[in-house]
Formats: C-alpha cells, sequence, structure tokens
C-alpha cells in the first residue's frame, strides 16, 4: 500500500489539491476565497493530466530525442484548460467586485442578512 | 459545403467581436450585429441540415488533421435539428431583446459568443473539444446572467459560476481518466478502444461517473441544480429565455453523445448499474422538481423548477437505454426547448402588463392580453403532454420506452410528473382565465386590451425600455403594453409546440439513422 502510494506521489499531490481546492470552495464563508478554492481544485485537474503523460526514463517529444518518448498531448490540452481556468476567474473576480460594490462585504453570511432585511 | 459546419462556430465569434472592437464608435451596432450574425448563422445550419438530409451522417476534419489525432467535427440528423433550433432561438431572442433588452453592445457580444459555444457543443466529435465548448457556453452564460440588473443577479451568477465550473471540471476529469484508459479522444475511437480495454475496467467506470455527474449540473439534474433557479430568476427576461432554451439542452446532449457514442449500449449490457443509477438519479429529479415548483409563486422560478424536472425526463428517456425512449428523449429535448423559450419571453412580456410575475398578478390577464395569455395557456398545456404538442410526443415515447425496457418505475414517474405539470399550470391558467383582475388595473384594461396600442409601443423600437423584469414595479406605474415581436414569438413558440407535434413522426425519422447505428 504504502509502495504504490510513494510510487505515484504526483497523482497523490494533484488529489490532495483537488480536495483542499473543494474544502475551501464549500467551507469558506469569503467569495474570494471560494474563488481561489475554484482554482486549486482546477490545478489539481491540471497536474493529473500533465503527470498521465510521464513516462519514466523516456526523452522530450523531440525528433533529435531518443524514442521513447512522453506524450506532449495532455500539456498541449493543460494549456488549453489554463486558459479556460483565467477566463473563468477573471469572469469571477468581476462578479465579486460587483457584489463587494452593492454589499460591501465579501461574507456569504453577511451578505445573505442583509438580503433577508431589504 | 461541408464547412459550413466549422464556420457555424466560427461566425459567431468573428461576429461578436465587431460590437466590443467598435462599440466606441457607433454605439448602437450591437443589435445590428448580432441579427446579422443570427441570419447568417441559420443560413449555414440550413445548410448542415440540408446536407445531412440529402446525404446522411458525414464528418469534417478542422485544419486538414485527420481523426483521431485532429478534431472531428459530426453532423448527423440530431445535431443538425439541434443547430438549427439554435439558430431559431437565437433569431427569435435577438429580435426580442431588441425592445427588451438589456441594451449593451457586450450583451450582444455575450449571446454570439454563447450561440458559437452551444453549437460547438452540438457538432463536435472529440471530448476534449466538448469540454472547451461546454467552458465556452459557460463563460458567456454566467456573463448573461450577470446584465440582470443589480447585486442580485452578480450573486446568482456567481453561484452559478462556481457550481458550473467544478461540474465542467469534474468532466474534464473524467475525460482524463479515458484518455489514461485509452490514449485517444476522438468520440468513435473512444468507442472501439473502450471495449477493447474492457469497461469493467475501474478506470473506465470512474470515467464515466465522473463525465455524468459533471454533465448532470450543467444540465441541473436534482440534487445538482441549486445553481439553476437563481440563474434564471435574476437574469433579463431575454436571456432566461436563451439560456433555458438551449444552455441546459447542450449539457442534456453531450450526455447523450457520451452515453451512445462513446460508451455504447455495449457498456450498458456489460455494467447494467451505471445507468440504472443515472435512471434513479433522473426520476428522483422529476418528481422533487416538479414538487418544487408547485411550491413557487414567482412564475419564473416555477418555470426553473419545471426545468429540473423537464430534465429529469429527458436524461431518464437517454438512460433506460431502447431506441424507442432515447427517441422520446430527444423528441423531449427540442419540444422542452421550443416550449420553455415561449414559456419565459410570455412570462416577461405578461409580467410587464400584470405588474408582477407572481401566480396572483396574472389573475384577470386574459382579457387585458387575450392573445398572449393564449399563447401562453397553450404552451403550458403542451408541456404537461395534452396531445398532439410535442410535449405528448416526447412523454408518450419516453413512457413507451420504458414500458418495453422493463422500467415500470419511470413510467410511474412520467405520469405523476404529468399530474404534477398540470397542477402547477393549472392554477396559473386558472388565475388568468377565471379570476377578476385585482382592483386598481381597471384604467390599464382600456389600455391594453387594445391590440393597436401595442403595434404603436413597438414602433418606438430600442428607446422604449420594454424590460419587463422589474418584477416589483409600484403600483401607481403604467402598466406596459406587450411588444410586437414579443407577441410573434410567444405566438410562433406555440403553433410551433402544436405543429412540430402534428409532424413528430417526421423528426423521429430524422432521428432513425442516428439511434440505428447504437441500437
Amino acid at each position: 500500500m504504502i509502495d504504490v502510494l510513494a510510487s505515484r506521489g504526483y497523482f497523490l499531490v494533484g488529489f490532495l489539491l483537488m480536495g483542499i481546492g473543494t474544502y475551501m470552495l464549500i467551507g469558506s464563508d469569503n467569495l474570494v476565497k471560494k474563488v481561489i478554492g475554484m482554482n486549486v481544485f482546477q490545478t489539481g485537474i491540471f497536474l493529473f493530466f500533465v503527470t498521465s503523460a510521464f513516462v519514466s526514463g523516456a526523452s522530450p517529444p523531440l525528433l533529435s530525442a531518443s524514442p521513447p518518448y512522453v506524450s506532449p498531448l495532455p500539456h498541449v490540452l493543460i494549456l488549453t484548460a489554463i486558459v479556460v481556468g483565467v477566463s473563468l476567474t477573471a469572469v469571477a473576480l468581476a462578479l465579486v467586485v460587483r457584489i463587494y460594490e452593492a454589499y460591501g462585504t465579501l461574507d456569504e453570511d453577511t451578505i445573505r442578512e442583509v438580503r433577508l432585511n431589504d | 459545403m461541408t464547412d459550413a459546419i466549422a464556420l457555424l462556430v466560427a461566425v459567431p465569434i468573428v461576429f461578436a467581436l465587431f460590437p466590443i472592437a467598435f462599440g466606441g464608435r457607433w454605439e448602437h451596432m450591437g443589435w445590428g450585429t448580432a441579427a446579422l450574425g443570427a441570419l447568417v448563422h441559420l443560413g449555414l445550419s440550413l445548410t448542415v441540415a440540408a446536407t445531412v438530409l440529402s446525404g446522411g451522417r458525414f464528418t469534417y476534419a478542422v485544419g486538414g488533421y485527420t481523426p483521431p489525432f485532429g478534431i472531428e467535427l459530426v453532423g448527423d440528423g440530431v445535431s443538425a435539428v439541434l443547430v438549427v433550433l439554435t439558430s431559431l432561438v437565437t433569431v427569435a431572442v435577438v429580435a426580442y431583446a431588441r425592445r427588451a433588452g438589456p441594451h449593451s453592445n457586450t450583451f450582444y457580444s455575450e449571446l454570439l459568443v454563447l450561440t458559437a459555444g452551444i453549437s460547438g457543443v452540438f457538432v463536435t466529435g472529440d471530448v476534449f473539444n466538448l469540454y472547451v465548448f461546454i467552458e465556452i457556453t459557460g463563460l458567456a452564460t454566467y456573463a448573461l446572467v450577470a446584465t440582470g440588473r443589480g447585486p442580485a443577479a452578480a450573486l446568482a451568477s456567481l453561484k452559478y459560476l462556481l457550481v458550473g465550473t467544478v461540474g465542467a471540471s469534474l468532466y474534464l476529469l473524467g475525460v482524463g481518466y479515458l484518455y489514461v484508459a485509452t490514449g485517444t479522444l476522438n468520440m468513435a475511437d473512444l468507442a472501439s478502444q473502450l471495449s477493447s480495454v474492457g469497461y469493467g475496467s475501474p478506470l473506465v467506470l470512474t470515467g464515466f461517473g465522473l463525465i455524468v455527474v459533471g454533465l448532470a449540473v450543467k444540465a441541473a439534474l436534482f440534487p445538482l441544480h441549486t445553481w439553476q433557479p437563481g440563474a434564471y430568476a435574476e437574469s433579463p427576461d431575454s436571456v432566461t429565455a436563451y439560456i433555458s432554451a438551449l444552455v441546459s439542452t447542450a449539457a442534456a446532449y453531450a450526455l447523450f453523445r457520451i452515453i451512445y457514442a462513446v460508451f455504447t449500449p455495449a457498456f450498458d449490457a456489460a455494467v447494467p448499474f451505471a445507468l440504472d443509477a443515472l435512471v434513479i438519479l433522473a426520476s428522483v429529479s422529476v418528481v422533487v422538481g416538479s414538487v418544487l415548483a408547485v411550491l413557487q409563486s414567482d412564475l419564473k422560478r416555477m418555470l426553473a423548477y419545471s426545468s429540473v424536472a423537464q430534465f429529469g425526463l429527458i436524461v431518464a428517456g437517454f438512460a433506460i437505454a431502447n431506441a424507442t425512449a432515447v427517441t422520446g428523449g430527444l423528441v423531449h429535448l427540442i419540444g422542452h426547448a421550443v416550449m420553455k423559450a415561449g414559456l419565459f419571453v410570455g412570462v416577461g412580456a405578461l409580467a410587464g402588463v400584470a405588474g408582477g410575475r407572481t401566480v396572483d398578478d396574472f389573475a384577470g390577464l386574459a382579457e387585458r392580453a387575450p392573445l398572449v395569455s393564449a399563447a401562453f395557456a397553450v404552451l403550458a398545456f403542451a408541456l404537461v403532454g395534452v396531445p398532439p404538442a410535442i410535449g405528448f410526443a416526447g412523454k408518450w415515447h419516453i413512457v413507451l420506452g420504458a414500458v418495453e425496457g422493463g422500467r415500470w418505475g419511470v413510467a410511474l414517474v412520467a405520469v405523476v410528473s404529468t399530474l404534477l405539470t398540470l397542477a402547477y399550470f393549472a392554477r396559473v391558467v386558472e388565475r388568468m382565465y377565471f379570476r377578476d383582475a385585482p382592483a386598481p388595473a381597471e384604467e390599464s384594461v382600456a389600455a391594453a386590451a387594445d391590440g393597436g396600442d401595442a403595434e404603436l409601443a413597438s414602433d418606438g423600437g430600442s428607446d422604449g425600455d420594454g424590460d419587463a423584469s422589474g418584477a416589483a414595479s409600484d403600483a401607481g406605474a403604467e402598466p406596459e403594453t406587450i411588444s410586437m415581436t414579443a407577441r410573434i414569438i410567444v405566438v410562433g413558440a406555440a403553433v410551433a409546440a402544436v405543429g412540430v407535434g402534428l409532424v413528430a413522426t417526421d423528426l423521429i425519422a430524422v432521428f432513425e439513422p442516428v439511434l440505428e447505428v447504437y441500437f
């Protein structure tokens, strides 16, 4: 069991990050921290993809290098996914700015109280 | 000719740039650009549909890279019908938004980006490409929901963004699992590779679970629907009509593609509990969504919860996994889009006359807005499933398929949901037709009942602020009239709901060749 985990340390870190991100997303009352949690969660998935492409003892996918090669495709996919993640963060933060201007707080519970009193 | 399928995605994105790039110079160019973009999109989708009708299924290798290495676009009966639906809804919503707003160039850009994303979901044949289109759809939708007035819209949008991103990320993780198992991302290639890897493999099973949960978030199945009522209720009417018609539809369609084009019915035969679990999730969604809809007093929220129930029914149809039920699911998917778009435009238009959008505000509306009220009632009964409307054709096939597959539970749930649908629509229609209007509205009867007034008002064009979403407008305010475009759209949707119901057999004939491959 320990051997399996030790030899798959990178996967472990990836899934740990997903767990931490999900916990922040659900557990934190602060809207900005929720957005950060979302980012950490996505980063875990990105690392999982990148790690899955690695072949031990393989060389970079260049014509001048000798086979076997590591797979370049997941890296390319994740570049796209990172761009998507950045855009999502931008939209999320723009919304947070609007919410902060209206309620003067980032705390979810306080916002809920303000809305109930309206 | 088949280049049209790639242009379906590219053209709206290019058009979306213009209102942002030149909006500073020409302030009102957004609407014109969007209208032109929507019409070009309609032309392209009709070309794709014509190609499919004459030659059957076709594929398109993007950039000339041969699949499975490059990205493949697929046009077949189902995707052709759905892209035509997308174009028609886009044209209708752009026309409606001219008066109903929101009036900003960025709104039209976002709408065009959303059109591109949804078209992409419908035509792609690559699972990672599907993720990108789902996220484009998501991003544009979050921005559109936030165009609603006030901070409540921003809050609803942020909630949608956080939940939706987790859903899409789970889908991406599932795709990662399948990629690790097979080394390919092309749907057709995945289907053959998965059977050689073995459907029982933990990687494949986990991948299926993650993908289904991710897409169920996007399609708003209970208990993953929490983002949806807020997002529908807080966004402007034109946005609600658009996203209720197409956004969840795109997710449900993606689920259909994943189950049948990637996992294939052989997966169901090898691992029956996977789709059994989905049937149960969907059935719970039907019942809970309907009950929550009955409990709502705000009509937009009621329609939103109704969508939770209807998508439960559609996904149940997909998960029963026989040709009849899947046909029913697809017919209901298209019918639901037409009916919900019409109903949301109807609520928006009628709320302007009624001065509010709760069930009680609608009392006696039939006298003040007879045409739109009648169309609204027709759409409501079409969604309940009264023949010959499209709602009946879809539900009928789902129930028939459930009985064929021996899923008596689903058949029972579909019947119970029909009763509950009747319960929440009947109380609205009853108030509209058989209750007297509240007293202070009397002067407005003369103003609004006359159709001629509305024509004058619609001539006012974009300078009249027709945003009907201001639900709690003060009692003293002059009630708004219904714009001519809103009338045409609601009546058109009602006619379409009945008309498509009458030609449902032709629609099913278009789907048949697609489903024949799977069953």
